[in-house]
């Protein structure tokens, strides 16, 4: 891995009370790098990527992201990384483009900035006819891809994905990852999370986490050598239900 | 419990449904039928008008035309009647965030009206399937979320109604509990149950007894996930090795009239008509550093294929 990792993190550990959700991750994904962040459910994923962003102060370890050292350069940590969250929020009662512009706004773009970023974002999102569409109308994959687009609207060089694919069909999915290998081919970097196996596959590099802690970091192809799985599902559960 | 004999004896029956919201069609003529004892798959993409035909079938919204029947009574005129014999689980279950676990699962058992001793028995069968069993005194606001869904699930099947209709349950579900997940569903198909479960995982797909596959508000085809695939009407070539990226590539870049790539995790797949085009994207592909197998196709295939073909089929009156 040449120059500073995009995502580094050493010993990061989070507790909520005497239950410890992460168990000090040590972590380095490179820039321009897809990272598939896998594991159980409850295994600390969420909770990792919330103190990634700035969002949840870690009870321990150490985290940089983008340059940025977690928990000191918030203000330019929050500008330089896009997060799509689990539960994403957007505004229902407010256009597409109302959203797209509401995002950037947050994040200080200009007004005539926001709206060549719009014109730049919509037709590659595949959002350009519903620009004026109430956002709650859309349908769920729609909403996924807006929300995607919200978390790029200022060009972030580091993006957080947290099962940005949940709940939708086959050929929504691989529209999402075509959105995604674009941005990654721009040189952002892109840590995901999914449940959908064959999404693994796209990535890189998988890291699956089981009770806070990583237990196996690979390519995938490495994970299936090593663990002997068919496929990136038979490789999780393998692992996961050891 | 209701017999199983076909149509007529089926525990869920959809005849003619039709629905609408405002301008917007959701359902356009669907029949159903699912019989005790089975599980039927609702495929299909957002909008397709599944949850809307669930949440009829349920008694929770009325058709514009057409009936549906849950144990031979109409839920449109006994709502009442027909959701004492069906449990539901809606896409968005609302858990109790104040509640610990175990006081969730005691809550929704109260409300079914569950004995003790049948809910102490449920519960144990319901924390190894979903693994909660060490955050029982965790509160449900403060599950992953993952674990509130399984949560949410655990709450549905605390009571064993005659007829279980699931709106995407596993969505956001690992695939450990996914597998466990189905094989209780399964267990619940053998105790004499009718299920009717929608769900976006194709592998899921592959384990209904039968499925529907639904496109804007109709069915498109159904059968055992076998038959849906055996009626996949293309030619499949599948791509793997380690030259897929350059292979992905070639044939991107010089598309061919009727021949569709699509690709699956470590794999592609290379829909085509002819052996004249499995021909020409071997030539393209020869040394590439990729295996070339024709296979049969998958649920999947026949998803996609019809996903993304032009829409056919029925006519609309
Ligand atoms: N505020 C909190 N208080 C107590 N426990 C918490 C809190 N937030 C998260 N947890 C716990 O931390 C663990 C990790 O949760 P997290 O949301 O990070 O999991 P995840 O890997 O994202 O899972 P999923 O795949 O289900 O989304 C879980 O056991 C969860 O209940
Ligand atoms: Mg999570």
């Amino acid at each position: 891995m040449s120059g500073e990792a995009a995502v580094f993190a050493r010993r990061l550990t989070r507790r909520f009370g005497d239950f410890t959700a992460v168990e000090s991750l040590d972590l380095e994904v490179a820039g321009g790098e897809i990272f598939g962040f896998l594991g159980a459910n409850g295994a600390g994923k969420t909770t990792a990527i919330r103190m990634l962003c700035g969002l949840l102060p870690p009870s321990g370890g150490e985290a940089r992201v983008a340059g940025c050292r977690v928990g000191r350069d918030t203000g330019a940590l929050k500008r330089r990384i896009g997060y799509m969250s689990q539960r994403f929020s957007l505004y229902e009662d407010l256009t597409v483009l109302e959203n797209l512009e509401f995002f950037g706004g947050v994040y200080g773009l200009g007004r005539a900035e926001l709206a060549a970023r719009a014109d730049e974002l919509l037709p590659r999102l595949g959002l350009d006819a519903e620009r004026g569409r109430l956002t709650g109308s859309l349908p769920l994959g729609y909403k996924q891809r807006l929300s995607l687009g919200c978390a790029l609207a200022h060009r972030p060089r580091v993006l957080f994905l947290d099962e940005p694919t949940g709940g939708v069909d086959p050929v929504a999915r691989r529209g999402f990852w075509d959105l995604i290998y674009e941005q990654a081919a721009d040189g952002v970097t892109v840590f995901v999370t999914t449940h959908y196996m064959d999404e693994a596959e796209y990535c890189g590099r998988v890291s699956i986490m089981v009770q806070g802690r990583i237990v196996a970091l690979d390519t995938p192809s490495g994970l299936k050598d090593r663990t002997g799985g068919a496929d990136m599902q038979d490789v999780f559960l393998r692992l996961v239900d050891a | 419990m209701n017999a199983a004999d076909g149509m007529s004896g089926a525990a869920i029956r959809v005849e003619g449904l039709r629905k609408s919201y405002g301008e917007r069609t959701a359902v356009r003529g669907l029949d159903l039928a699912v019989a005790s004892g089975r599980i039927c798959g609702l495929i299909g993409p957002d909008g397709a008008g599944k949850t809307t035909t669930m949440r009829i079938i349920c008694g929770l919204l009325r058709p514009d035309a057409g009936v549906a029947r849950v144990l031979g009574r109409d839920s449109a005129r006994e709502p009442r009647a027909v959701r004492e014999h069906l449990g539901y689980m809606p896409q968005r279950f609302s858990l109790y965030p104040d509640l610990t676990v175990a006081e969730n699962l005691r809550f929704f058992a109260d409300l079914f009206g569950v004995p003790a001793s049948e809910r102490v028995r449920r519960e144990a069968e319901l924390m190894e399937f979903s693994r909660l069993g060490p955050f029982r005194k965790r509160r449900a606001g403060q599950l992953s979320g993952g674990m509130k869904q399984k949560l949410a699930l655990s709450c549905t099947l605390i009571h064993t109604p005659e007829v279980l209709v699931l709106d995407e349950p596993t969505t956001g579900v690992d695939p450990v509990s996914r597998r466990e997940f189905w094989r209780i569903l399964r267990e619940l198909a053998g105790r004499g149950l009718a299920l009717l479960v929608s769900t976006p995982y194709m592998d899921e797909a592959g384990l209904c007894d039968e499925v529907v596959l639904m496109h804007e508000g109709r069915a498109i085809a159904r059968g055992t996930p076998d038959e849906v695939a055996a009626a996949f009407p293309r030619r499949l070539l599948e791509v793997r090795g380690a030259g897929l990226p350059a292979a992905l590539a070639i044939l991107t870049a010089s598309p061919r009239r009727g021949v569709k790539v699509h690709r699956y995790g470590d794999r592609l797949h290379v829909v085509h008509d002819d052996a004249a085009q499995t021909a020409e994207v071997a030539r393209l592909l020869a040394g590439a550093g990729v295996e070339l197998h024709p296979v049969a196709p998958g649920i999947e295939d026949a998803f996609v294929e019809l996903m993304t073909a032009p829409a056919g089929g029925e006519a609309t009156p």
